[in-house]
This record gives C-alpha cells, structure tokens and sequence, in this order.
C-alpha cells in the first residue's frame, strides 16, 4: 500500500490517511483499492481512480465532515442566490400577485420591448454608461498616479500616514460620504466659500442642483471615496518590481519621471491590463447608493440610473414585471460583458477573476 | 540635501539628487499632505459642529476648531430613545453578522481548500457562479417577503452570510498553509472538526480579520436593507438609517439658502440642539467605530486585497 501512496498522486488519492489504510479500510474498501495497485502496477489503469457512481459514494460516506461542513452552505447559497432566478419569469408576464405560476398572463417580450421604446430608460442606460465610464477612467487614472507618487516617497512614516488618511473615506457609509458631500457643496459650504473669496464667482453656486454637475459631482465623490483603496493593489504590485531595474535604469542616466515611466509602469502593466478588462465587465454597475443618496429632484435626469429605476418602478409602484425585465437585462449584459472579459484576459496569458 | 527643511526626509540616495529630483520630492510632498488635508477637512469640520453650540453653529464659520465648546449635542443623541436604539441595534447587527460571516466563510473555505473533497468544484463553482448571475433586487425582494423575513432582525444576517469575495481570500490563505502541518494533525489522529477548528482556524488569523473588517464594516454601514424591508418597525432601524432618513430630509429642501435652514421644520427650538447640530453630531457617531479600528488591521486587509485582487 505504502507503493500506492507514492505512486498515486493525484488530489483525490491524498484523500484519506494512505499511511495507514489497512487499519480501517473496509474489506470492500480494500479490495477496490488492491485492485487499484494492481491495476497500477501493469500500467493499464489511468492515475485517475475509478469513477463509478459506487466509489463517488464510497467517497461521499468517508468525507462526511466535510458534507456538513459545506452542504448545509449549499442549501443557503441555492435558497438565497439560485432562486430569487425563478423570479425572472415574472418579466415575461402581466404578473398578478394575487394569481398563482400558472395561472399568470404570458405576454413573451412586452415588456422588453416597452423599455427599449421608454425614453427615461434610455435616459437611464445613458446615466448608467456615463458614470460607469467616468468611474473607470476617472478611477484608473487617480488610482495608478496616487500609487506612482506613494511609491516615490522615501520617507517610510509619512507614506504609511499618507495610506493610512487615504483609505479613511473608503470605510465610512455612502450615506456618511453623501451627507458630507452635501455639506461641502451647500450654498454656504466650504466650496462656495473657497470659490467667492478668491472671487472667481459672485453669488453661490447650488451645485446639486443643477443637473449637467451631477456626473462631476459623482466622479469627484467617488474618486474622493475611493482613491486611496484602489492604490493597495498597484502599489503591492510595485513591490514586486526588482529593485535593480531601477538601479540599471539610474546607472543609464535616467531620471526620476524616466524610470516611473519605463520601469514602474511596465512593471505594474499586467495588473493594470487584468483590472481594467475586469472593470469592463462591471460596466452596467453605476453604483446605487451615491446616485440615490446625492440625487434630487433637480438633478434627476442626470443622477437616474438603472438600479433607481429598478427600485422605483418595482418597490413603489409595484410594476414587478417591468422593473424585472429592466433588472434581468442589466444581469444578462453584465454577465456577457464579463464572461467576454475573462476570456479575454486568458487569451492575454494574465491572471483571471477565478 | 542639508537645504531639505521638511521634517521627516531622510537622506537615502547614495548620490545627491539633482534640483529636479529635488523640486519633485517637495512637489510631491506638498500635493500628498494637500490630499490628505482634503480628505480629512470634512471629517474634522464635522466634528467641530458637533461640538459646537448649536444654535451657534447656524451663524457658520466654523472650520477646524468649535467656537463655542459643547457636548449637549452628544448629550442629546444619545439620549434619544430612537436614535440609541437604533445604534443597539446597529452594534448588534455588525457583531452577530460579523461572527457568524466570518465563522461560516471559514467553515465552507476550508472544504473547498481540501484538494480531495469530493464536492470541492461543485462547490466552488456553485459559489463563484453567484458573482455572475444574481436575481437583481425586485426577485430578491420577493423571496425574501416568501420566506417571511420583512420585519425581522435576521434580514439583515441571512442573506449576505457568506460572501463570494471572502470566501476567495480566506480559500487562498488556507492553501497556503503549510501542508504538513494538517497532514501530521491527521496521522495523529485529527479528523477535519477537530482539524479545522484547533488547527485552520487559529492559524488563520490574519485573513479572519480582515474579513471580520470588511463584514463589520459592511454591517454597520449597511442602511438599504433596513429601507427595503424593515422601513415600517422603528424597532428595527439601525444608526445609518436613521440618518439617511435625516439627509433626505435636508435633501429635500435642498433649494433653501444653507444647509442649516433646511430643517427648520424639524427644529427643537430651546433644547439646545439643531438638526444640523444633530447631523453632525450622528455623522460622527456613525463613523467613529469605524475610523478608530480600521488603522490596527491595515496590514491584514492590505494583504486581503492583494490577494482577492490580483490573484482571484
């Protein structure tokens, strides 16, 4: 048996205490198992082991702790996440609540239809689109240049201070951000006041207030929030750069802006490349809180996005139908967008999402 | 280098830096602290209002430092019967949430880190799928008002128990333990219970606190799902909530002149308090939790996100 052991390696035959299986294999157990090694010996049976319904079984029974370890998981996982799936059914009916499944109206794609001719949806997909993207040009940019600068300092103390003050806005809610924002950019907040004494304005500026500032006022909250977050990745792949590149790029005479560009940009490429094809693939998801919590009715036309309109036709006016047909459509693009993402990621021979 | 007055720099270059190299380290010096002053000023101004006279701080100017020192305005709060019950509730949701996250993240992490666990694909798979494809919320709503969940506590516990992202990371430190350790557990006898929970666990420290961070942090910020399915009890409003419902308020009278006057319909005149006082002062209740503990786990979380980030 001890042969077996050795020569067996896949996972699976790690499974159970090989060093000691005579003591308590069963007599079945045992004989598949010698049947096996013999099998091995000659050669003709794959490193694979057999992989009958019997031995799955077999398998099954002797990994029992880890089965209710994870099986118990399972049940919420498919209770909570694979259901709810049942319900996009409701988007290709007149849905009643008070009708059972089967007695409910098909009316196949009505409602599809009726969003893609809907001017605010189009308005919302439009909201949607631009504030994703603002999002990730905007998010990318600070990031890695944040990064750049963090990775340039010398002074150990000051930097970790600089990290430290950074990460802050990202822990605290959208509706602590959202309340400050508010605050900063009342009539009689910080920016007004900035912006008046240096006189570049007469009378204050109600920036929430107007719709077309909505996508800036996102963008800079956002980066605000979150730019100092986004750098942990950049910057833990900066580390890993070999220092005596930059040595090599010193001794060739280049400076300071030279070796960021030609050693620490290349060096952090592939993370740059894998995050921003991932980003792609997140290209429906806007966000809700922000929009929601910063948006009025002012600036509605521009803070409206997919998952308000979601919340709005779904929960307040109860048109589950049409608020679930909007929902479906952004699950299904967002998976393609991803899945294509991924797979391009592979193609490019860097890391992947799984 | 002896012209460097800026406290703090160190000398670490083996040649003299150049006038440019020189200009950059200032410029970069002083756009940091710059960044840093512009990330913190609302936090500090917040919390100067909040301990300033609140019929004081309606007269504005109030930047760093309070004009006129009070803690009626903490006083207050936390002498509401709403607003105290609500952060109760608010502590308890991120402690039981957090435990029984990071409890059961571990629990099913460390099944599909044994590479011979039969169901280990199957698993992660089923898990990783959910990143993909979601009900969306109107589904989710239903499912949740079916299992009859609306106006309960555990709304807010079951259905992010475990998460996708977390689960990743926790998978990922466990593999990386060293394989000798469990095995010579086993030959000693150990089965996975005893494995998993005297071994695994303690050894996974690290990353455990880091996801204990991310679900408290989660938790306590959370205010959707309060809205979404338990906006009609009180009793079960949490601390974020209730000041969300508050903003909206002086969202709504957004067209008024200040901030301030916006709650002039729900102003406690005589009690020595303000709404815009009251904000204040919520805002920095509802972050402080958060602000005092995130600083002692940072290199924990900034080892999570390098692996959940990079590696997946």
């Amino acid at each position: 048996m001890a042969m077996l052991g050795e020569a067996d390696l896949t996972p699976a035959a790690r499974a159970r205490p090989l060093a000691r299986p005579n003591y308590h294999a069963s007599r079945k157990e045992r004989d598949r198992m010698e049947k096996h090694a013999a099998g091995l010996a000659s050669g003709t049976v794959p490193s694979k082991p057999p992989s009958g319904i019997k031995s799955f079984l077999i398998k099954l029974g002797r990994q029992h702790p880890l089965i209710v370890m994870s099986v118990p998981f399972l049940i919420w996982l498919f209770i909570f996440k694979y259901v709810p799936l049942w319900g996009w059914t409701i988007a290709f009916q007149k849905y009643k609540p008070a009708l059972g499944f089967w007695d409910q109206e098909w009316v196949g794609l009505q409602h599809f239809r009726f969003l893609f001719e809907d001017e605010r949806f189009l308005r919302v997909l439009r909201n949607t689109l631009a504030m994703s993207g603002i999002n990730l040009v905007l998010g990318f940019a600070t990031a890695i240049t944040l990064a750049l600068l963090l990775n340039e300092l010398r002074q150990v103390a000051f930097k970790r201070l600089v990290q430290t003050v950074s990460y802050l806005p990202h822990f605290i809610s959208w509706v602590v951000a959202a309340g400050i924002i508010q605050t900063t950019l009342s009539p009689d907040g910080i920016i007004n006041e900035l912006l008046m004494k240096a006189g570049w304005i007469k009378e204050e500026i109600l920036f929430l207030g107007i719709p077309e500032y909505f996508w800036s006022i996102f963008g800079a909250g956002t980066v605000w929030k979150d730019v100092g977050w986004n750098t942990i990745v950049y910057l833990a792949a900066m580390t890993m750069i070999d220092p005596a590149q930059y040595e090599a790029a010193e001794m060739d005479g280049a400076g300071r802006f030279k070796r960021m560009w030609h050693v620490t940009l290349p060096g952090i490429k592939p993370v740059i490349v894998v995050l921003l094809i991932m980003n792609i693939g997140y290209l429906m998801e806007s966000g809700f809180e922000p929009q929601y919590l910063l948006g009025n009715g002012m600036n509605v036309d521009f803070s409206e996005n997919l998952d308000i309109f979601v919340l709005k036709y779904g929960i307040a006016q109860s048109n589950f139908s049409l608020s679930i047909a909007a929902g479906m459509f952004k699950t299904i693009v967002s998976f393609i967008l991803l899945f294509a993402a991924n797979n391009i990621a592979k193609r490019l021979g860097e890391a992947r999402l799984y | 280098m002896a012209g460097m007055t800026i406290k703090g720099f160190k000398k670490r270059s083996r040649r003299p830096m150049s006038l440019g190299d020189r200009m950059f380290e200032y410029g970069n010096f002083i756009f940091l602290t710059l960044l840093m002053v512009v990330t913190l000023y609302p936090f500090l101004n917040t919390l100067a209002v909040s301990l300033n006279n609140a019929n004081d701080s309606i007269r504005g100017g109030i930047y760093l430092l309070p004009r006129i020192w009070t803690i009626e305005n903490y006083k207050y709060v936390l002498g509401e019967a709403t607003i105290f019950h609500a952060t109760m509730i608010s502590i308890l949701r991120t402690v039981i949430g957090t435990v029984l996250t990071v409890f059961c993240s571990a629990m099913v992490a460390y099944t599909v880190s044994r590479q011979e666990f039969v169901l280990r694909k199957f698993v992660t798979i089923a898990f990783i799928l959910t990143m993909y494809i979601n009900g969306g919320l109107i589904p989710n709503f239903l499912l949740i008002r079916d299992l009859g969940l609306i106006d309960s506590f555990w709304v807010y516990i079951f259905p992010g128990l475990i998460g996708v992202f977390n689960l990743i990371i926790i998978r990922s430190f466990i593999e990386g333990l060293p394989e000798s350790i469990l095995e010579s557990a086993r030959i000693d006898g150990a089965g996975e219970y005893r494995n998993f929970f005297s071994i695994v666990l303690p050894l996974s420290t690290p990353v455990l606190a880091t996801v204990a961070l991310f679900s408290g942090v989660y938790q306590w910020n959370q205010w959707f799902d309060v809205f979404l399915y338990n906006s009609s009890n009180v009793e079960l409003s949490t601390l974020q909530y209730e000041l969300q419902k508050i903003l909206q308020n002086s969202n709504a009278s957004m067209t008024s002149k200040s901030a301030s006057d916006g709650f002039a319909n729900v102003g406690q005149q005589g009690s020595g308090v303000t709404p815009f006082s009251i904000r204040a002062t919520m805002t920095i209740v509802a972050s402080l939790p958060i602000i005092m503990v995130y600083p002692f786990l940072q290199k924990y979380f900034v080892k999570g996100m390098m692996v959940g980030g990079v590696k997946g």
